[in-house]
């Protein structure tokens, strides 16, 4: 990307670089995340966690902790007094642990107290007697009906077979490999933190709150409190990154009993050992795949067995499932498919939604296996890819054809165009070598390699789930106000929303109103949905406005409002010489609407995988330059090169932003970023022993946004937080396979993998 | 166990005023007392460890992680937070593109090359690179990666912030 910003930004509308509104306070620090609020006479709420992976609690002494100076509430279960437990898709997890602990982390109890320093003695008060149970963490035993049951609700949570087209259809050649996906977190940087209110009769409560999706926050929140909905108001609080990690409940429900329990506002938040166990992590997976194909390359049939571990609790891991299975072939032509999907309960910690959701996983097997296929038939990995590519109009294995704007061929023919780096310098700095900053490379051994990732990521939620969204736009004295529940996270929509407005109003002034539960639900900020969804409801409606507007002008000078339009700031009539400003046409009056954009119906899966179970798709190629050193397994990835099919750039600004930091955590995934299991438990819960990416990890990444726009979307632009995190993890790897010779089935590739 | 948990008094020098501290425990970081303490918020916790950077604040002119600085220990220091930064720096005061306040050069550039998303590892990154534009204004840009590879940002991927980096020193040099 050569230049990402337009050099005059003549009006702050959609396709311009507009700047974030946001960006003053969160530059000098006064931009409040949910961790900063702070209130009078405010407690402090902290939580008891599970040592043990899986054990049966046979007693709870809060006791010695209430005797505690500062202590003001000590709760447990028999203290939540709606329901026991919650979930995003099945309620099965409890608000803290009575019988049973299932996974490492557990909460058991909650304290609140005047310092986190007498919290942290508060817990360390409290005697639970815990017995021992032998856990049961490999997914392929617990999902044996002969094996002990770790939940009332067993331990399958799903199983989805796919079978299309013919399943013994056969090619010339056959590759097959067993591939396997690591733990990775999301480690958004602004820990789960929140603030609760308690009303003063103690029958309602207000939460300030990080979180993806406020309205179904509320939902699981009102049940366990047993409070009527309205009762409970959710306010977004500033949210220091998401990645997935917040759709699910962490401290919300804890943070409002202590409030209501104390009669005091209550600030919760987590530590990062305690993040990383209190929520859901990106499924580990063990995927079976192999691909039958023509000797010319072409795709016969696929087969393939996907195990996901999806931990203790439900979370969202049957949608993940979905996403994998139905993500089977890739962005390529396939007629036949047999594929079996199991997502497993085990006692790991709960699995859920991460960026790429499922498709993560998928992607590494099935960009794995073209490189085989492409080995096999000998093509290069640009060619095998070109020959398959998907088109609009394919069917995947679901048996849903492809309507989406479906650029592949263009994808993989930009990315390849772009130029490769130049070789290593022979002065570089031993900084550059893999390894970096540990200066123990040699160069003599460094190897340099390239490899490819294509993939497809389908948009919005699917199986039959409405995830509508809500905007209200209000106009008045040509300032338009704009008020929605949708959260930022950072992805930028406080800059889109903006954008529309201008765009379709042809005002300037634009004011966000809080984002809470007052309005409609947005739905989640997932999915890569919010862009589509939730501008889907401020575009429509700013446009429901504007004929209110129209109406209100034509009425006022006696011209047919249909002839009117709205041109930069100006109302003017398109037959005529009438031309009012927005700013004019609006004085003294108040057009208010407000609009739920629905996207098309989408169906379940019958019980041979087939149905329109998705809503849309966006796709993206991803070239990988690393260098290796192979005697120590250091890996140092140089460029990556990118090409992704984004519908319409709306922001050219943030959307290079997205391409780039999703392309970070992908790397992550590559080759460092797991989440350590031993038994059940958790080895590296810090970001000392979870490594993520630094600046001298950055590769250098150039990209191309491939603009087609999608005509189903109401902006034309399809979303592109998820695209660019998937696919560079295989390329990353077949660079490293291309550089060592070796297989590399696992991901992230360790340097004993390489070296070893 | 009846005890109150502290009562130490002393007082920090931040942003060039006298900040007394009353009551409070002896094993605060300077991140706790910052922020839950004295009002200031900007600096931020995502590892409490030294891994990310979050927390970065100026020490009698270095650059450190203030959750592992003990705030009693900082007596007698000369503390710049990222609130302060402006009154430290008044000859990099710009006026924000269709904003009126005043921020550093630094924070402009941040702010206009899309270098802020969540914006949680922000405040520690402006202070981490004024630090670095302070001693070091031509920096090659394997200096900046090295430089501010202390502070973890989960959003960006980096890109958008070495712009940043590159665009002031553009600036400065162009105005040296
Ligand atoms: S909070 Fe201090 S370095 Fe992370
Ligand atoms: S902008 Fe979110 S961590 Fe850097």
């Amino acid at each position: 990307m050569s230049t990402v910003k337009q050099d005059v930004r003549a009006r702050d509308i959609l396709g311009a670089s507009a700047l974030r509104p946001d960006g003053v306070a969160k530059v000098t620090g006064s931009f409040s995340f949910s961790s900063d609020m702070w209130a009078e006479n405010m407690l402090w709420g902290a939580t008891l966690r599970s040592p043990h992976p899986y054990a049966r609690i046979i007693s709870i002494d809060t006791t010695p902790a209430l005797l505690i100076s500062g202590v003001s509430a000590v709760l447990t279960a028999k203290d939540v007094p709606g329901k026991a437990t919650y979930g995003l898709i099945s309620a099965d997890q409890p608000v803290f642990a009575s019988e049973f602990v299932r996974y490492m982390g557990e909460p058991v109890a909650v304290v609140a107290a005047d310092h986190p320093e007498t919290c942290r003695r508060a817990l360390a008060a409290i005697i639970v007697n815990y017995e021992v149970l032998t856990p049961i963490v490999d997914p392929e035993l617990a999902m044996l009906a002969t094996t002990e049951q770790i939940h009332p609700d067993g331990n399958l949570i799903r199983h989805q077979h796919i079978k299309h087209g013919d399943p013994h259809a056969t090619g010339d050649i056959t590759v097959e490999g067993n591939y396997t996906i690591g733990m990775q977190d999301q480690a958004f940087l602004g820990l789960e933190a929140a603030m609760a209110f308690p009303d003063s009769g103690g029958n309602g409560v207000e939460l300030h709150i990080a979180t993806q999706w406020l309205h179904e926050d509320r939902g699981q929140i009102a049940a366990c409190l047993a409070l009527p909905e309205d009762n409970v108001r959710l306010v977004l609080g500033g949210v220091g990154g998401a990645f997935g990690a917040r759709e699910d409940i962490s401290l919300q429900v804890h943070c409002c009993l202590l409030a209501l329990r104390t009669g005091k506002p209550i600030k919760m938040q987590y530590s990062r050992e305690e993040s990383f166990f209190g929520h859901v992590h990106r499924h580990p997976a063990k995927i079976w795949m192999k691909h039958h194909a023509n000797k010319d390359g072409k795709i016969v049939k696929i087969e393939s067995r996907m195990v996901f571990d999806g931990g203790a609790y439900t979370s969202t891991s049957p949608a993940v499932l979905i996403n994998g299975i139905t993500h089977t072939q890739g962005p390529y032509q396939c007629d036949n498919a047999v594929v079996d999907g199991y997502a497993v309960r085990t006692n790991n910690p709960p699995c859920g939604a991460m960026r790429g959701f499922g498709v993560v996983q998928a992607c590494f097997a099935h960009e794995s296996q073209m490189d085989l296929l492409a080995e096999a038939c000998g093509l290069s990995a640009v060619d095998i890819r070109l020959k398959n590519a998907m088109r609009t109009g394919d069917k995947l294995v679901t048996g849903q054809i492809v309507e989406s704007v479906a650029p592949v061929e263009r994808c993989i023919r930009e990315t390849d165009a772009i130029p490769m780096p130049d070789s290593m310098a022979n002065d570089a700095d031993v900084l550059e070598f893999p390894g970096g900053s540990g200066r123990t490379a040699d160069r003599h051994n460094i190897v340099r390699g390239v490899g490819w990732g294509v993939s497809i990521k389908n948009l919005m939620y699917s199986e039959g789930f409405d995830d509508y969204a809500t905007a209200r736009c209000t106009l008045s004295n040509g300032v338009a106000s704009l008020k929605f529940a949708t959260s930022e996270v950072g992805q930028g929509f406080v800059t889109l929303a903006p954008q529309i407005a201008r765009s379709v109003l042809g005002v300037d002034d634009v004011v966000l109103e809080t984002s809470d539960t007052q309005i409609g639900s947005a739905g989640s900020t997932s999915a890569s949905r919010q862009t589509w969804m939730s501008g889907g409801a401020v575009d429509g409606a700013c446009r429901l406005v504007r004929e209110r507007l129209f109406e209100h002008v034509g009425k006022q000078h006696n011209i047919d409002p249909i002839r009117l339009m709205v041109e930069n700031t100006d109302v003017i009539d398109t037959v005529g010489t009438f031309r009012i400003s927005v700013a004019d046409a609006t004085q003294g009056i108040t057009l208010s609407e407000t609009f739920e954009h629905h996207h098309r119906k989408t169906e379940d899966l019958d019980e041979n995988g087939q149905g329109n179970c998705h809503v849309a798709f966006a796709f993206v190629a991803h070239r990988a330059v690393v260098d290796v050193d192979i005697e120590l397994g250091l890996v140092k990835v140089v460029q990556i090169a990118t090409a992704q099919d984004v519908g319409r750039v709306l922001n050219p600004l943030s959307a290079i932003g997205q391409l780039e930091g999703g392309i970070a955590q992908g790397l992550g995934l590559a080759v460092m970023e797991e989440i350590i299991m031993d038994n059940g438990k958790v080895k590296n819960p810090s970001f000392t022993d979870y490594l993520l990416p630094t600046a001298l990890d950055a590769p250098r990444v150039v990209a191309v946004m491939i603009e087609e726009p999608e005509p189903q979307a109401p902006l034309g632009a399809k979303g592109i937080g998820e695209p660019p995190c998937i696919s560079v993890t295989p390329a990353i790897v077949a660079a490293i396979r291309a550089a060592t010779g070796k297989a590399l089935l696992r991901v992230p590739v360790r340097p004993q993998d390489i070296c070893l | 166990m009846n005890e109150p948990l502290g009562n130490e008094m002393y007082t920090l020098h931040i942003n060039g005023q006298d900040r007394p501290v009353r009551d409070a425990w002896v094993g605060e970081s300077l991140l706790y007392v910052l922020r839950e303490r004295l009002d200031l918020p900007g600096a931020k916790g995502a590892c409490e460890q030294g891994e990310c950077g979050s927390c970065t604040v100026l020490m009698d002119g270095d650059a450190v992680c203030s959750c592992l600085v003990m705030a009693a220990t900082a007596v007698g220091s000369n503390i710049v937070t990222v609130e302060g930064l402006i009154e430290q720096n008044p000859t990099m005061a710009v006026t924000a593109q269709a904003i009126t306040s005043q921020v550093t050069d630094v924070q402009q550039a941040f702010i206009e090359e899309g270098s802020v998303q969540c914006g949680f590892c922000t405040p520690g990154l402006i202070v981490a690179v004024h630090h670095l534009l302070d001693k070091n204004p031509d920096p090659t840009e394997l200096e900046v990666k090295e430089s501010i590879s202390g502070n973890i940002c989960r959003c960006t991927g980096y890109g958008r912030i070495f712009a940043a980096v590159e665009a002031v020193v553009q600036v400065r040099k162009a105005n040296s």
